[in-house]
């Protein structure tokens, strides 16, 4: 990746005072100026910035910091603190309105996604709270986004409101409202045209459509990979229409996503949503500590643990730990625990969440090609079941027939048997480690690989 | 001085060029303002060259999204410069600085690179468009067949843009505004074989130029990028030397994640040239000086609007006068 996390980046400053006895002024400076950097780079708007960091020095020059005995650790831990707290709390409620229908209004930028995220949030909200939402194409202007949003429609077998592209946008918001009330539509979500902040008429349309339907919720839709002018777009729609809300799409990227908190912190708006993917129901409730860790660079454990914990049957993984440890691990269990972490998702979405996994030696480049699973799968699936219990059967002509039958080289079923083997040995020096016993230090982990690797 | 007015003569000397300035200057007016404002700022409060007078352009440069590493080595740089030439004013400064600048968007080579779209005298010309979702490739295809159709071109636009709900028919919607013909399958279908469909009819209709939309992906899904690289070697297979031109449009928005995608993008299809969108915001479009520096791939194309005709060649000269106009017109 191109950019260093905070922890990387600290690893030098910490170097350099691991030898002292006593953290100086100066150290925790320079280590200000390290987190500075982080955060520019994770593309967090700088004067954003400047108050964080200097908030960060108050506590980092008290004890806090310069009292403890890592101080690397220390700043990083303070950092995330005062991350997660300006970020807010977990707030992905959508208003409910007295008399019905609710009404939201999507806005933002052009190519922001707020079509798509339209899209999805009407699929969350028939799916999760049980309404029945109506879309409106209130986008008259880019051609066949009204084509875009009633194909949206189809596909999740959902009315939508559109009057084509001749009419205008305010009066397609009131009617949508009427149209709403007599067909028992209980949420009105209105996809507005993209447009910039500084685009004084079509500023004037959103306020005319907010004055006329008076909006419960007004969504401000925003490109995860905004850079420095997302203070800018944030404080224009919000000082126009005062926003209700934020949604932050193309999450599923790999960018640091440093505008979520230039926002937060010049709007003081709840980002509620984050848009994780093309599909229609990808769209996640937004969680500050997941997002502080992403924007430090610091994977994203948590995510990772509720996927495991949503994917993996926890009796199942149970008999395979007993296995892993009675050294009974054979390919047939080995075949189920990758059906296990294939159903988590592409893997190397998996990879991005481990922190430092991009740091790994061996790791860094490796193209996760979900095809490579499927070789081994079929190598596998071609040996007979005494074979699958018991590798040591293998001969030249059964690995000849494998080969043939899953369709791959005899090297590569070699390949997977050695690897196989390598694992079953390192399982049994990591579960002898966990039991207590002292081994030797990992030395057999460098250079393993995984058979899909 | 008597660099930047060399310069300045460079420009006004030529009337065309004054034209084409003048229009940057409008797109680029509340970028430039905003960003020489900031420079004169400086400049007027701190008297003394200082280490806090480099943090403070640091800033300056950053919020323009330059770009982290691009800044520290300017900064670098411009403190070795102020060393070497003794200059304590900071009004002398102000020339350093933009000297700097100019050396970093034009490069080495004096800017004489060439950045005209590669367009084939008397054969079919392929372009291909990449990017991530919701930049503006579509709506760039849009623009540029209406410029090569008013340069007397014959046009045809294929829909690679098999995925996203409704694409299909914004280019179809783009075609009909142009008055030129699209070659389209149905959502979900294969692009590569969209796209071959589109080499085909090009070649049997005689066709001057195609221009090939693709679906947008964010760079980190390999099945995706990998589908690029399949729809490029398709290009390849079918016409040698094709495609053309690969554009990568950017949006002039997108923060340090640009970096990332134009690296992965050009991996994956030989990028030959960057489009850099929605520059009529209040985004600064520094980005453009970070790809340049640390990636050498030229921008091609500048979007500078929302109308038909707000597609300009990028002219680094016309840009960097658009960002420093007034700083230039003091001197």
């Amino acid at each position: 990746m191109a950019f260093e996390g905070l922890a990387d980046r600290l690893q030098s400053t910490i170097q350099k005072i691991k030898g002292k006895g006593k953290v100086t002024e100066q150290d925790v400076k320079e280590m200000t100026r390290e987190v500075r950097l982080a955060l520019l780079e994770a593309d967090v708007n700088f004067k954003v910035v400047k108050d964080f960091v200097k908030k960060i020095k108050e506590r980092a020059v008290g004890q806090e910091v310069m009292e403890s005995l890592t101080p690397g650790q220390q700043v990083i831990k303070v950092v995330k603190e005062e991350l997660t707290a300006l970020m807010g709390g977990d707030e992905s409620k959508i208003a409910v309105a007295d008399r019905p229908p609710t009404v939201i209004m999507m806005v933002g930028l052009q190519g922001a996604g707020k079509t798509t995220t339209s899209g999805k949030l009407a699929n969350l909200l028939r799916k999760k709270y049980n309404r029945k939402p109506l879309l409106v194409a209130a986008d008259v202007y880019r051609p066949a986004a009204i084509d875009q949003l009633e194909t949206l429609g189809k596909q999740l077998n959902m009315p939508v409101y559109s009057e084509g592209t001749e009419a205008n946008p305010v009066d397609i918001a009131n009617k949508a409202v009427k149209y709403a009330k007599q067909e028992h539509l209980d949420y009105v979500l209105i996809d507005t045209a993209g447009r910039l902040h500084v685009d004084n008429d079509l500023m004037d349309e959103l306020i005319q459509i907010k004055n006329n339907v008076n909006p419960d919720e007004i969504f401000l839709v925003v490109d995860s990979m905004t850079g420095q002018d997302a203070v800018n777009v944030a404080e224009s729609f919000n000082e126009q229409l005062d926003v209700t809300g934020v949604v932050l799409t193309k999450l599923d990227g790999d960018t640091r996503g440093g505008a979520a908190l230039s926002i937060k912190a010049v709007t003081d708006k709840p980002i509620k949503f984050t848009g994780m993917g093309e599909k229609l129901d990808q769209l996640e409730v937004f969680h500050p500590e997941r997002m502080a860790s992403r924007i430090l660079g610091m994977g994203d454990v948590l995510s990772l643990i509720e996927k495991a914990q949503e994917n993996v049957d926890e009796k199942r993984a149970k008999e395979l730990e007993e296995k892993m440890r009675s050294a009974s691990f054979t390919f047939d269990d080995f075949l189920e625990q990758m059906d296990q972490v294939k159903n988590m998702g592409p893997l190397d979405e998996l990879m991005d969440m481990i922190p430092g996994a991009n740091k790994m030696k061996g790791l860094k480049n490796v193209d996760f090609d979900e095809k490579q699973i499927a070789h081994v799968e079929a190598i596998i699936q071609s040996m007979t079941a005494k074979e699958r219990q018991d590798p040591s059967l293998m001969n030249a002509s059964r690995k000849k027939r494998i080969a043939k039958g899953s369709g791959r080289s005899v090297s590569e079923v070699n390949r997977l048997l050695k690897q196989f083997d390598e694992m079953k040995k390192m399982m049994k020096q990591m579960t002898n480690m966990q039991q207590g016993k002292k081994g030797k230090k990992n030395k057999k982990m460098k250079g393993f690989n995984f058979p899909f690797m | 001085m008597s660099f930047l007015k060399k310069w300045k003569e460079k420009f006004t000397s030529k009337e065309k060029q004054e034209e084409v300035s003048g229009k940057y200057k409008e797109g680029l007016s509340k970028t430039r303002k905003s960003f020489s404002e900031k420079i004169n700022d400086l400049v007027a409060r701190y008297r003394k060259v200082d280490e806090e007078f480099f943090e403070d352009l640091e800033e300056i440069l950053i919020s323009a999204d330059v770009g982290v590493s691009t800044v520290m080595e300017l900064i670098e740089e411009l403190e070795m410069e102020v060393k070497r030439r003794n200059i304590k004013d900071t009004s002398e400064v102000k020339q350093v600085i933009s000297e700097k600048l100019v050396e970093i968007y034009q490069g080495d080579d004096d800017g004489d690179e060439n950045i005209s779209l590669n367009i084939q005298a008397d054969e079919l010309t392929v372009i291909l468009f990449v990017g991530v979702n919701g930049v503006g490739k579509t709506t760039t295809i849009g623009k540029l067949a209406h410029q090569l159709k008013s340069e007397g071109k014959e046009v045809l636009l294929t829909a690679g843009d098999t995925f996203r709900a409704g694409a299909i028919e914004q280019l179809n919607e783009w075609g009909k505004r142009v008055g030129v013909d699209v070659i389209k399958h149905s959502e979900g279908s294969d692009p590569a074989a969209v796209i071959y469909d589109g080499i085909r009819a090009a070649k049997s209709r005689n066709v001057d130029v195609l221009l090939c939309d693709t679906a947008g992906r964010l760079q980190n899904k390999v099945n995706l990028m990998n589908e690029l690289a399949k729809v490029k070697r398709v290009i390849e297979r079918e016409i040698p030397n094709a495609p053309h031109e690969v554009l990568l449009v950017l949006d002039a928005t997108t923060g340090q994640n640009a970096l990332s995608q134009a690296k992965t993008f050009a991996q994956a299809t030989d990028v030959s040239g960057i489009v850099l969108t929605k520059l009529d915001g209040t985004a600064k479009g520094g980005i453009v000086l970070a790809i340049r520096n640390e990636l050498g791939i030229p921008v091609k194309l500048v979007g500078l609007g929302e109308k038909v005709t707000d597609l300009e060649p990028f002219d680094a000269h016309a840009f960097v006068y658009g960002l420093f106009a007034d700083i230039l017109e003091e001197e």
